[in-house]
């Protein structure tokens, strides 16, 4: 039977939604906690560590996402860590979350003017503290409208749950679409549920990035 | 770990990698063109004088900027045709690629042509170039090249996103390695190769676009 596109589809996809939301917050977090080590190891005085994460970051800039999922869904089992499909999606995420953001976070240190290193440094604070009070906090500022589009991006490289089957919100626009035979409709109703989701993110991104030119 | 790894078949069928690579070559650099030329076209209504056409041009910026490619792949090559536009995989790649990139390009060339201050054009216009000159050479040659760096790490973001194709079946280099992948069973090291390809390609590609930027803009800065 041929099922019309109407309020139950509808309902299915917002619950695919749920998936896209998720999948998003999860890979932001451990993304970013990640992203910050690459970040710090990325702007550190030690050059091994530097070269480690150019090379991390180029990893992560230089292959496609769907890849990186791949490589993570069927690597994972390989050393020996079997998981379920959403958890290798939320570590593929993340792992390609933290390649961006270390790259956006590392402009964002280097942006800080070097004086407010050497102030600290003559002030006696240790690497930790010159971080944590000095640096990041102002780098953190400098972050913020760079960091909320990637989040933008991050929202929309959820779809890509899709090819490896997992039921969020484009996966189950495919599914709908194949039961109603209304693609056009289904597609473009999915398309509106993501553009709700990251529209907002994006004014606050552009809104920040204005305050923050106008401060100078 | 008792996997044993065997990249033997991956190598073997390297002439099917070959091929999906150059199909990828292909389709990016075609939607990168046209890509460019909308782009540039978006721009300009973006900042036209007239209400509605500004209008048009950022509603239309972001809902492409807005939404997952895949979700405009699959609505170009599975939802045009209830509208009677009927694409084969190729050119719904192609279509879809262009129109996405074009919404990404206008909005980095629209910050290029914001730096370029108003009394370049008027010295143009003193210096009696006429106005498309004086477009071509004081506003939209400089903007390019100051925006340029941004442009072309879109640009591979845009190779990048290729891959994407292959789920309506376009044939290009991850479409070939899912082949590969159905006929050895060998994912993690097909996967692995692939990626391995596509670094190569976004270092080609950067490494490319710079040399034609440094040859289209190498005259003199001040």
């Amino acid at each position: 039977m041929i099922r019309t596109f109407g309020f139950p589809e509808l309902l299915f996809i917002l619950d695919g939604a749920k998936w896209t939301v998720l999948m998003s917050l999860a890979a932001f977090l451990f993304g970013g906690l990640l992203g910050l080590l690459v970040a710090l190891a990325r702007t550190s005085k030690i050059r091994p560590a530097r070269f480690l994460a150019l090379c991390y970051i180029q990893l992560f800039q230089g292959t496609p996402l769907l890849i990186q999922l791949f490589i993570v869904y069927f690597g994972l089992p390989i050393i020996g860590i079997r998981v379920e499909l959403w958890l290798a999606l939320i570590t593929g995420l993340s792992l390609h979350a933290s390649g961006f953001l270390a790259e956006i976070w590392r402009g964002s240190i280097q942006a800080v003017p070097e004086g407010q290193t050497e102030a600290a440094r003559a002030l006696g604070l240790g690497y930790i503290s010159r971080m944590r009070d000095v640096v990041l906090p102002q780098a953190f500022r400098i972050s913020l409208p760079a960091t909320v589009g990637f989040m933008v991006n991050l929202v929309k490289g959820t779809a890509l749950a899709a090819l490896l089957g997992l039921t969020e919100l484009t996966r189950a626009g495919q599914l709908m679409s194949n039961i109603t035979f209304e693609p056009l409709k289904v597609y473009a109703t999915v398309g509106l549920v993501y553009f709700a989701i990251c529209l907002p993110l994006t004014l606050v991104s552009s809104r920040l990035e204005r305050r923050l030119n106008a401060r100078g | 770990m008792n996997y044993t790894f065997d990249f033997t078949p991956i190598f073997q069928a390297w002439g099917l990698l070959a091929q999906g690579a150059w199909a990828t070559v292909y389709i990016s650099a075609i939607s990168m063109a046209l890509g460019l030329v909308f782009g540039i076209v978006l721009t300009a209504l973006r900042m036209a004088p007239l209400a509605p056409l500004r209008a048009f041009a950022i509603g239309y910026i972001e809902l492409v900027r807005n939404t997952p490619f895949l979700v405009q792949v699959f609505f170009i090559y599975f939802g045009m045709p209830e509208l009677g536009l009927r694409l084969n995989a190729m050119e719904a790649a192609i279509l879809t690629m262009t129109l996405n990139c074009s919404a990404y390009i206008a909005e980095i060339v629209r910050s290029g042509v914001e730096s370029i201050r108003p009394g370049q054009i008027e010295a143009g216009k003193a210096l009696g170039l006429s106005t498309p000159d004086v477009y071509r050479f004081i506003v939209f040659r400089p903007a390019i090249r100051a925006v340029y760096p941004s442009l072309c790490s879109q640009f591979v973001l845009m190779m990048l996103n290729t891959s994407l194709v292959a789920s309506i079946s376009a044939q290009e280099l991850t479409y070939a390695a899912q082949m590969i992948d159905n006929r050895t069973f060998r994912s993690f090291e097909v996967y692995f190769v692939l990626g391995a390809i596509y670094l190569v390609l976004s270092q080609l590609f950067s490494v490319g676009l710079s040399m034609i930027g440094r040859v289209y803009f190498s005259y003199p800065t001040k």
